[in-house]
């Protein structure tokens, strides 16, 4: 019977304080290796995505909600911003910018937002590449992300009709005309690439001018219906302020205002060719943001760049890596009060493994004796006794990797839907290396004491007291 | 295969006890007898370095056991003593079996599932091989105590009051098991008691004062 064996079945034989030291002890491994994962995910994703872009311009608000809204495609955009204000950002001789891609916000389809980009978007900035089809080129053409394709099971050639606002609540449903159409779909690129459905920003217009002129046909002289349409926009933004303006509201007011059916739309759905025409030709058109890629980082105007516009415009630039930054170190209370709380939980659960050896010891006092008539050493019972400690440990490991993985797969559902990622519940980090050190070290620690005593068990002593 | 000389051993309150001179020669059976506070737990626990005296020197098959280091003398124990106690003691997770082949192993011998076996049956309590050891009754739960002492067939058998505990028939049941299996085995056998039910059982008697 080697000691091992002999160890496990001592500690078998009692089950329910074994149970409640491992789940004490799994709970805290399993919280600690929980938030390791969560963190280096998030991390990792968050950096993926910064994709090299250096500043975003867009309309004023918080920097961090637009930064949340355009890179990652969580938070609501703060508003528009007209192409006219922008214009100089956009061309391809600025000293400064080596690349500027707009971005136009306001639909999703199954809860998967509908971009309004430049082909740059996937080839420059995410290094995306098409598995199948092609990238969008007409009006109303549209290539999804891997994952939009996985999830919505939509094949090239399908239709589908846009939903207003990032919910799929089956209200703001756009009906008109034959919708969207699939004419690709990309490679993954474990980035926010990968969650989004891709069209061109005439499309995006297209889509609410065309709504805003059905919407209007009928009800031209009812300016109800136009303001609901704005208490659409108001409910969707959630209660953010920045959010109530957003999205083509100005043209929207021009357009019935001034009860100004205007006709260039028209002229985009005929017109439309295979090449778009730039938007610096759109100047009373609205894009949400513009991701700008510098020339030089570290040049004296480059720096300067982001605080001349917000001083001097009506726009909003930020640095992703900034606000990034601020927001981790925001989070970072949260998850340093939750990293405290586990090493809490562990290390009374390492005192309830001593608890637990300790006062098995005492049941066990006459045991020790007669396993040292049977020829047991003192170092043996020393041994014996570090090795239940160090089961408890490996055990409640064993138990809190179990838990961690387990509570991340389940997560991960959610985490998608909150964070437009993947999150995987089965990748290992070498952080859980570490943490099996620390709990071996606790349980080894636990053991020390009522080792030691196994080791002074005086035979003769223990065998003649009852 | 077991001898004393002028064994002395002083308790902490200072009181001293001196034991007679013993020698018991290879398969002889005796009988240490004597009224409680006679020492004679004290006496069965330094014949079978359990203990240290003072004074004196224990001889087991011509190895002193006082100049064995600790570990040495734990080893010599598991391998050439067999103790069976007044209480049974055992290592409660484990069965009746298990409880054997831990004292095979920690005595640095491998595991003999069939020597467990052979001598569980011997000892009419093959059947009990998978039971826990207190589930047993006092009378088999000193039979496996006889069959741990027993296990690895050491040179001396030492009991320490092993039937104070039991009835009549029990007690002679045993006794006969003892006497014959040390005959089996070849094994000195020395029980200490003041049950003078075992006098008849025994030529061999010391008798402590």
């Amino acid at each position: 019977m080697n000691p091992l064996t002999l160890s496990w079945k001592n500690q078998k034989d009692r089950p329910l304080q074994m149970l409640l030291t491992l789940l004490l002890f799994g709970l805290g491994v399993g919280l600690i290796a929980l938030l390791i994962s969560l963190n280096t995910q998030l991390d990792e994703k968050f950096k993926n995505n910064l994709a090299g872009i250096d500043l975003v311009i867009g309309a004023k608000g918080s920097p961090l909600q637009m930064i949340l809204s355009s890179m990652y495609h969580i938070d609501a955009p703060t508003g528009n911003i007209s192409i006219n204000e922008v214009k100089p950002f956009l061309n391809p001789k600025h000293p400064l910018i080596k690349l500027a891609v707009p971005l136009s916000l306001g639909d999703s389809y199954k809860t998967f937002r509908i971009i309004g980009t430049t082909h740059e978007y996937v080839d420059s900035i995410f290094r995306g590449t098409v598995a199948s089809g092609k990238r969008w080129e007409d009006l109303y053409e549209v290539t999804i992300g891997a994952n939009v394709a996985n999830k919505t099971n939509l094949k090239i050639g399908d239709q589908f009709h846009s939903s207003h606002g990032f919910t799929d609540d089956g209200i703001n449903t756009h009906d008109h005309g034959d919708g969207f159409k699939v004419v690709g779909i990309l490679n993954k690129t474990n980035t926010v690439l990968d969650q989004l459905i891709l069209t061109n920003t005439q499309s995006v217009w297209a889509v609410h001018d065309h709504e805003a002129e059905e919407k209007q046909a009928p009800a031209e002289a009812v300016a109800a219906d136009d303001h609901d349409h704005d208490q659409d926009h108001a409910s969707e933004a959630a209660g953010q302020e920045d959010h109530a303006g957003h999205d083509h509201s100005g043209h929207d007011h021009a357009d019935h205002e001034g009860h100004d059916h205007d006709t260039h739309d028209h002229a985009d759905h005929q017109a439309a060719g295979p090449v778009m025409k730039p938007l610096i030709e759109y100047p009373d058109k609205d894009i949400t943001t513009l991701l700008i890629l510098y020339r030089n980082r570290t040049s004296y105007q480059t720096l300067s760049m982001p605080r001349n516009i917000n001083e001097n415009t009506d726009l909003q630039a930020a640095s992703p890596a900034i606000e990034m930054n601020r927001l981790f170190s925001m989070m970072g209370v949260g998850t340093d009060a939750l990293r405290n709380l586990a090493l809490i939980i562990v290390i009374v659960s390492g005192l309830s493994i001593f608890i637990s050896l300790f006062s098995s010891l005492k049941d066990r006092k006459y045991e020790l004796a007669l396993m040292r008539v049977m020829g047991a050493s003192r170092s043996y019972l020393f041994f014996l006794i570090i090795l239940e400690g160090l089961l408890f440990a490996i055990l409640g490991y064993l138990l809190g990797l179990l838990l961690s993985h387990g509570g991340m797969a389940l997560l991960s559902g959610y985490l998608e839907e909150a964070y437009q990622y993947e999150f995987s519940g089965w990748r290992f980090f070498k952080e859980e290396l570490w943490l099996l050190g620390g709990s071996l070290g606790i349980g080894f620690v636990a053991a020390l004491i009522p080792a030691f005593q196994a080791y002074r068990t005086d035979i003769s002593e223990t065998l003649t007291t009852y | 295969m077991l001898r004393t000389q002028q064994l002395e051993y002083t308790y902490p309150g200072n009181k001293t006890i001196t034991f007679p001179d013993i020698q018991c020669e290879k398969g002889s059976q005796w009988l240490l007898l004597g009224q409680s506070g006679t020492g004679k737990t004290t006496l069965l626990h330094l014949l079978g370095g359990i203990r240290k005296p003072q004074k004196g020197k224990v001889y087991v098959a011509d190895q002193e056991l006082n100049t064995l280091s600790s570990t040495a003398l734990d080893q010599f124990r598991g391998k050439n003593i067999g103790i069976v106690f007044q209480q049974s003691y055992f290592v409660q997770a484990l069965t009746v079996g298990e409880n054997l082949q831990l004292a095979q192993t920690l005595a640095g011998h491998s595991a003999d599932s069939d020597r467990i076996k052979d001598l569980l049956s011997r000892l009419n309590i093959g059947n009990k091989i998978h039971d826990r050891t207190n589930r047993l009754s006092q009378g088999e739960q000193q039979r496996v105590a006889i069959a741990r002492a027993l296990v690895n067939s050491p040179g001396l058998i030492l009991a320490d009051e092993p039937t104070s505990a039991l009835d009549d028939e029990n007690c002679k049941e045993v006794i006969d098991l003892l006497e014959t299996q040390a005959k089996e085995e070849g094994a000195t056998l020395v029980i200490v008691t003041h049950d003078s039910r075992l006098k008849a059982f025994f030529d061999h008697k010391i008798i402590l004062q």
